[in-house]
């Protein structure tokens, strides 16, 4: 690599490879590459409405009054926190079925695209759990008297939560949420077990093919980098826009 | 599901454990000690090092944080031979078994969380400390080694502790190498027997029981350990 010394077996570089045509004979090694980071992106997209909505509803219930509310909200938060993603998504994948009547689980394993099903629904129930703690952390930074505050205006504990309470916790939390919608990108990668054709998956189809292992990653490892710097941006832009004027930045 | 066959998961437990957990335990412990080490390294090269040092420490912390751990597993897998061969000076590249490939790695990935971990806490003790100590006469670094650091790991233990737990989860990502850690062993057996259902849900109830003893453990460290202020 380094160093060429004499008759020293190195690595062969090769970067007009990615416009060649590849052995699938549908594109370019390029296109194949495109392709595989927009499965990355669709599934982490729908992946995080998942976290966001499921996140949300549990990280309220874990703040409201009583024993049993929080009790199952922390039984959610502990059930998808403490198995690896990977463990998770052969469950969903290959356990999941076998728990249903036979005739559901025959439909759902014959579904074209299970993987990408799985991946979406697997990697959103496990980032909700992380969306969860941060939602419910949020909230309980907000000081009391705004609770007190809805209470004594006669706001109802729904309204209270869609009107003050979430409002100012969803501000509170845009970085560390911002870090968890790049966790959920990355980790669409770990789907690759189960078949899904995203951007890891597909630079490595591109190295077992070509054997151009080194160009294939860099390409992945580029595309990986504009996004996260993309998704850092958009959020500090979605911070300034939504600040409350007056209201301290922590 | 009428059929879930508990004798499979009986007749394999010493492979599971001996082989698999063993592998994935001696690989937690180890890429968490190299990983602390190596994270505190860039931790302090960030805060202290010179301008350059420290931009290309903080550009490391942030490619490897910005890059998913399977992509980078690969990375290591294909690209420690190259590495060895270049650090030799052999002729062609070297093999390297399926454990050192993987520990190498985990240590160069999470060292880079580790190493904002012990940023954050390096930053939270008083700068009047570090101050305290070049007035005593150590060295920037003693005074590191000596007064700084032992504050910050106290501090910082329940979170590296939690970090390690994440940790223990990530290695389970080895199986795209085909390694026999414990989730390649159930794997192995899983798909060998045709028992996928009993060998994945008895290594996630492994999993999970180990993880959540785990932090509950770290909870309780928590409190022991925390300055009443």
């Amino acid at each position: 690599m380094h160093r060429h010394q004499g008759r020293a077996v190195g690595y062969n570089w090769n970067w007009g490879i990615f416009w060649e045509q590849s052995p699938e004979g549908n594109g370019t090694y390029l296109d194949m590459l495109v392709q595989g980071l927009g499965t990355t992106l669709l599934t982490a997209a729908l992946a995080w409405i998942i976290a966001l909505v499921v996140g949300s509803a549990v990280g309220v219930l874990r703040t409201l009054p009583g024993r049993t509310a929080p009790l199952l909200a922390s039984a959610w938060i502990e059930l998808f926190r403490n198995m690896p993603l990977l463990v998770q998504l052969f469950l969903w994948y290959f356990v999941f079925p076998d728990l249903l009547p036979t005739p559901w689980a025959i439909w759902l394993k014959q579904l074209p695209n299970a993987s990408f099903v799985t991946a979406v629904i697997g990697i959103g129930f496990f980032m909700s759990a992380r969306v969860a703690v941060q939602i419910s952390s949020g909230i309980e930074a907000l000081p009391l008297g705004q609770r007190a505050a809805a209470t004594a205006l006669g706001l109802t504990s729904a309204q209270t939560y869609r009107y003050v309470l979430l409002p100012m916790a969803f501000r509170i939390i845009l970085p560390p949420l911002t870090s968890e919608l790049l966790n959920t990108i990355k980790n669409t990668s770990v789907a690759l077990t189960i078949g899904l054709a995203e951007l890891t998956a597909r630079a490595r189809a591109v190295q077992e093919f070509s054997f151009q292992v080194f160009e294939a990653f860099t390409a992945a490892t580029l595309a990986y980098l504009a996004i996260n710097l993309i998704a850092t941006l958009a959020a500090r832009w979605l911070e300034s826009r939504v600040r409350v004027p007056g209201y301290g930045k922590a | 599901m009428s059929n879930f066959d508990f004798e499979i998961i009986g007749r394999s437990l010493g492979y599971l454990f001996f082989e698999g957990m063993r592998f994935t335990l001696t690989l937690t412990f180890l890429a968490a000690i190299g990983g602390v080490i190596l994270g505190t390294g860039l931790a302090i090269i960030r805060l202290s090092g010179g301008r350059v040092l420290s931009a290309v420490a903080a550009g490391y912390v942030n490619l490897v944080r910005a890059l998913p751990l399977v992509l980078v597993i690969f990375w290591f897998y294909f690209l420690v031979p190259y590495l060895g061969q270049w650090l030799t000076g052999s002729s062609r590249p070297i093999h390297v078994g399926g454990f050192a490939s993987a520990l190498i790695t985990f240590i160069v990935f999470e060292a880079a969380y580790f190493s904002e971990i012990m940023r954050a806490g390096i930053a939270s003790i008083p700068r009047g400390q570090a101050a305290a100590g070049l007035a005593l006469g150590l060295t920037p670094l003693q005074s590191m080694r000596y007064v700084i650091l032992p504050q910050v790991f106290r501090i910082m233990l329940p979170v590296l502790l939690t970090q390690t737990i994440v940790l223990f989860q990530d290695t389970s990502l080895v199986y795209v190498l085909s390694i026999t850690d414990f989730l390649g062993a159930a794997s192995k057996i899983a798909q060998r027997d045709g028992r996928l259902v009993e060998m994945y849900s008895f290594a996630a109830l492994v999993y999970f029981i180990v993880s959540f003893a785990a932090s509950r453990g770290v909870q309780r460290l928590r409190a022991l350990i925390a300055v009443p202020r």
